[in-house]
């Protein structure tokens, strides 16, 4: 554990605010009007029961989703509508709650895919894989060695990552994150489904991204220990509304989220 | 006993005695597989890419066989062109409407279609020199591609593969339609002199006979060989392989690494097309360019279940062990069934192979864990 006065110091300006995000499929209230920001260099949790949009708000700044109301800013930019991509080039990449990795690939091309946006060498090159192609592809590699060093999976990266065990396909899909040296790095449920000691694992690598990296990451986990001792601030969604922000101490005392979690007595 | 000694000595002693009618029979196997093969390479790139059966990869070859031909011989045809201008503008124009900033690479392509179909109608209306020829039908096969991606796949995106299948049966119908209505139905003769491809035969001397090779199947071959070994290095080692691949496994990933759809589509289809474009020229000159080629690519559905719907060296593979057992089946156990075993063995190794090894020699086998 870190002492948050000190993270709070190293916080910096805001680098992604939400402002009353309103998003529905036909008659269902995925969100509405959330409104949040995310802080520069900081790690900012999204919490909440399941179904309270959670997911749909991730997928909202990362641009699957199109909101029909409300304006998201990212880096000072104010967009309409972007589209995956689009925001990937912008510098925000992101994990999923279910891992989505390309199966039939190695844990190394997964990564090395993750580098798609770095790598600029033209079409003809690339078919015959000869001079820039060539030096790109080398420059590249070194880099997601240095990324798979990080992770601690050298000993899988020849693997096809469809065979690996549910905690290292997790730990390749950051990996694929980290290779797009993103700005801000949005993590769905990285602890899902794992063991004591590869939450530990996965704990320890956010905590060293963010600090060896500086990197701005924004996650939803639904391990209260795990969310009160990794992140800075916390949003705390249900039903589609925010109902709490702040520290993890404030939220955690809050009394309209100890009623979201337990319920209320009628 | 004598149906057994037919079936299971005969064929043997036959080959025994006339080596050198073996290895013709085998040169000719070979051979037909490689252009098998060719087609199966058409499949297997958009199937790897994108996950769908194209069905219109036979009439691909057709169309682009057909183009160069009808090129070479009376010129660009001027409704063609019309289409070209309409189309260009037209879609520069919605792309402007929709997003009045700056030129991107979609306005510019289409404003380039435009131009050239401007250039087309009036300086490309007679005969065209053979290599223009080519070099107009590989735009061609690029505007087709983008087509495609524009008015076929990006409505689909996220629909199930059988609903993209079925899409790519009413794009065969489109270009059956469109290749008629623009350059005539009549079978038309290869330009093979004019690209410089070899003709005539060699005679190998082997085994006390001799075997002829005709020179322009061993250009298919090495032609062949070039693509495939660019191809499979290409998809496996390059970034846009990688991507490609990306696409075909799971498309929201893809698009969270900032892979782009639209491009990747493009690309393959393109590829495709100008595979599409090697096997007319093949095909073309061995037989006719006719319509009736789209029927052969069907063929191309056993060396897919043999080589595996994933694999580049696969498609090889398959289409020559295809080739090779048709003719040596036609050639020694034919006579027994009263011939014609060439229509349907292919299909008879791919079933045998289906129930031993259903994902093919190499394709992958996607192990999951639950």
């Amino acid at each position: 554990m870190r002492a948050p006065s000190e993270r709070d110091a190293a916080a910096g300006e805001v680098l992604l605010s939400v402002e009353k995000v309103s998003l529905a499929f036909g008659g269902v209230k995925a969100l509405t009007e959330v409104s949040f920001d995310i802080r520069r260099k900081e790690i900012r949790a999204i919490i909440g029961p399941n179904g309270a949009g959670k997911t749909s708000m991730l997928n909202v700044i990362n641009g699957f989703y199109h909101p029909q109301q409300g304006r998201i800013t990212f880096r000072g930019q104010t967009r309409a509508r972007m589209r995956p991509h689009e925001a990937a080039r912008g510098g925000i990449a992101r994990t999923f709650q279910n891992v989505a990795l390309f199966k039939g690939m190695t844990a190394l091309d997964n990564i090395m895919a993750g580098r798609s946006l770095k790598m600029h060498s033209g079409f003809l090159w690339q078919l015959l894989r000869y001079g820039p192609a060539m030096a790109e592809e080398v420059q590249h590699r070194r880099r997601v060695e240095e990324i798979i060093d990080f992770l601690e999976i050298a000993h899988i990266r020849k693997v096809q990552v469809g065979r690996l065990p549910y905690g290292l396909q997790k730990r390749v899909e950051l990996g694929r994150a980290l290779a797009m040296e993103p700005d801000l790095l949005l993590l769905d449920e990285p602890m899902a489904g794992m063991n004591l000691e590869e939450k530990e694992d996965m704990s320890r690598f956010i905590i060293d991204v963010n600090n060896q990296f500086g990197t701005t990451i924004a996650l939803i986990e639904h391990d209260m220990g795990v969310v009160m001792d990794l992140s800075d601030r916390v949003v705390v969604l249900d039903y589609g509304r925010k109902i709490a922000d702040g520290t993890p101490d404030a939220v955690k005392s809050d009394q309209a989220v100890i009623d979201a979690y337990l319920g209320v007595a009628h | 006993m004598e149906l057994l000694y037919k079936i299971f000595i005969d064929p043997f002693v036959q080959m025994g005695t006339a080596p050198d009618l073996l290895v013709q029979t085998l040169w000719e196997g070979l051979v037909g597989g490689v252009l098998y093969a060719l087609i199966a390479l058409g499949f297997v790139l958009i199937f790897k890419a994108s996950g769908v059966f194209n069905f219109a990869q036979g009439i691909m070859v057709v169309f682009a066989a057909l183009t160069l031909v009808g090129l070479h011989n009376s010129g660009f045809p001027p409704p063609l062109s019309l289409v070209l201008i309409v189309g260009g503008l037209g879609f520069a124009a919605w792309r402007f409407y929709h997003d009045r900033a700056v030129l991107d690479p979609n306005k510019v392509i289409a404003l380039a279609v435009a131009a050239f179909g401007l250039f087309a109608f009036f300086f490309l209306t007679r005969s065209v020199p053979a290599f223009i020829a080519l070099a107009v039908t590989v735009g061609v096969m690029f505007v087709l591609a983008l087509g495609i991606e524009k008015l076929v796949l990006r409505p689909l995106v996220n629909q199930p593969d059988i609903i993209l299948f079925m899409a790519t049966f009413g794009l065969t119908y489109f270009l059956i339609g469109l290749g008629e209505l623009v350059f005539g139905g009549e079978p038309k003769v290869m330009i093979a002199n004019e690209l410089y491809l070899p003709k005539g035969s060699v005679e190998w001397k082997v085994l006390g006979g001799f075997v002829s090779l005709q020179k322009i199947d061993i250009a298919a071959g090495a032609i062949a060989s070039i693509m495939v070994a660019v191809l499979a290095v290409f998809f496996q080692k390059t970034r846009i392989g990688r991507a490609l691949r990306a696409v075909a496994d799971s498309h929201k990933a893809a698009l969270s690494v900032g892979i782009s759809l639209e491009q990747i589509w493009v690309i393959v289809w393109f590829a495709a097309g100008i595979v599409a474009l090697a096997t007319g020229i093949m095909w073309g000159a061995r037989s006719d360019v006719s319509f009736a080629l789209q029927i052969i690519a069907l063929k191309a559905l056993p060396v897919l279940i043999l080589g595996g719907f994933t694999s580049i060296p696969g498609a090889i593979v398959g289409g020559v062990i295809i080739g090779v057992g048709e003719k040596l089946g036609e050639f020694y156990w034919g006579p027994l069934l009263g011939s014609g075993i060439e229509s349907w063995l292919a299909y008879f190794i791919a079933l045998v192979f289906l129930l031993f090894r259903p994902q093919g020699l190499f394709g992958e086998k996607i192990i999951e864990r639950i």
